[in-house]
């Protein structure tokens, strides 16, 4: 039987289905593991945003990973509260994702309505010389800046 | 909780989330038709966030009633006849253009802020916790369709004459957000909801010195064009023809 350390293990490699370079763990999606007595699995997850279009496949690739891996009886439970932050999304998440051409969301301990006036940095040159197109973007998640520096547009993530 | 709390609590959920689905429909008709590339990517994501809130009172109210929250939000848009809808009649009217979708989704935007700054401390957690998730989402809404308002109540003698427009019609359909359901008294009662006058003063404080300071006039002496969430527009009729059309024919097809 597997422990629950092994599940979230299988859990880090499941990717983000709009994200593929960082995993429901590193994204604070997953929130917890759970195994009864009789040894059936319960992973708990909650969306970034009410309306994420991604939880059905999240779940389905949640449960799937768990099956390869030999474990049939996988619930996939979603919770609301509390309500999910980029403030959870690890430091490595962040730098994947800035590798991968969307800049992370800045740290704002709560208040996140401030961190919408700042100047986001673009995750091509660094440069802080950058200003928003759209506050909505590809998906829930994301927005659309540009950056005068390197004069790239570039997708940001929603702080929230 | 006794039956009728239950039943009280019940009936305002399917109100909220009637709203926000209808409404959230209405946005989604501008996909592909709204005037710049930006603002279509927008709305759409503003429609799909209205959406994701009707989910979730759904899904409160399919608690509530011991039913399957992952079928229940289905079954009651897709086949739930026109009467049974709960909706306000301002998320029922057509899209109109885009100074009245802006508008209406503002004035929506404001309400449900104003609602939810409440509920966020109500006692009954599920709708404390819901609250809480759909708060910080509606402050990109506001953003955006706050500077929409300014925009165009002081850009041109054109566009302000169609936001004057849209606010006269849309004014007394605001009005009806307001309009105590028939046993919402027992839930504010119970302290888990705000009294929807109180709710009406804190929109309007904020709400109409906006209006004015971008030069939009708001008929003061108006009425709520019903205070009844049983009447619909024929609108709501044509609306729920399209979108329950291939459900109704294929009652069992997967998406």
């Amino acid at each position: 039987m597997i422990a629950v350390d092994g599940i979230w293990e299988l859990l880090d490699e499941v990717k983000d289905p709009e994200i593929p370079v960082v995993s429901l763990v590193e994204m604070g999606i997953v929130r917890d593991v759970e195994i009864s007595d009789n040894s059936a699995v319960t992973v708990v997850i909650t969306p970034t945003f009410s309306a994420c279009p991604a939880l059905q496949t999240m779940k389905g690739d949640i449960v799937s990973r768990l099956r390869e891996a030999g474990i049939e009886d996988v619930k996939v439970k979603v919770v609301y509260s509390p309500p999910w932050t980029t403030d959870w999304i690890s430091d490595e998440a962040r730098e994947k994702m800035r590798a991968f051409g969307l800049a992370p969301a800045p740290q704002h301990g709560g208040s996140f309505e401030v961190t919408l006036l700042d100047a986001m940095t673009c995750p091509y040159c660094g440069s802080l010389n950058t200003s928003i197109r759209n506050s909505f973007g590809s998906t829930p998640c994301r927005m659309i800046y540009y950056c005068n520096a390197c004069q790239q547009p570039f997708e940001q993530m929603k702080p929230l | 909780m006794n039956a009728d709390l239950k039943a009280a609590l019940a009936a305002q959920l399917l109100a909220m989330a009637d709203d926000e689905f209808i409404l959230g429909h209405r946005d989604s008709e501008w996909c592909g038709h709204a005037p710049i590339l930006e603002e279509d990517i927008a709305f759409a994501n503003i429609a799909l966030d209205e959406i994701g809130h009707a989910v979730t009172w759904y899904g409160l109210l399919a608690d509530l009633k011991g039913e399957d929250r992952e079928t229940y939000p289905n079954r009651l848009v897709y086949h739930r006849n026109l009467p049974d809808f709960r909706c306000a009649q301002m998320v029922e009217e057509p899209k109109g253009d885009w100074a009245f979708s802006m508008l209406r989704q503002y004035l929506f935007d404001m309400y449900e802020k104003v609602r939810l700054d409440w509920l966020v401390n109500s006692p009954y957690t599920p709708v404390a916790e819901a609250a809480a998730k759909m708060r910080p989402e509606e402050v990109y809404h506001l953003r955006h369709t706050r500077a929409w308002v300014r925009r165009l109540g002081l850009g041109t003698d054109e566009s302000n004459r169609r936001m004057q427009a849209a606010l006269d019609q849309l004014w007394p359909y605001a009005l009806q957000l307001f309009a105590t359901l028939p046993d919402e008294h027992l839930l504010v009662e119970a302290g888990y909801f705000p009294h929807p006058d109180d709710l009406c003063e804190s929109w309007q404080a904020v709400v109409i010195p906006y209006l004015q300071e971008v030069h939009l006039n708001v008929a003061r002496d108006s009425r709520p064009v019903t205070i009844s969430r049983t009447e619909h527009s024929a609108d709501l009729k044509l609306l729920l023809n399209s979108l329950q059309e291939v459900a109704r024919l294929y009652p069992d097809a997967g998406w």
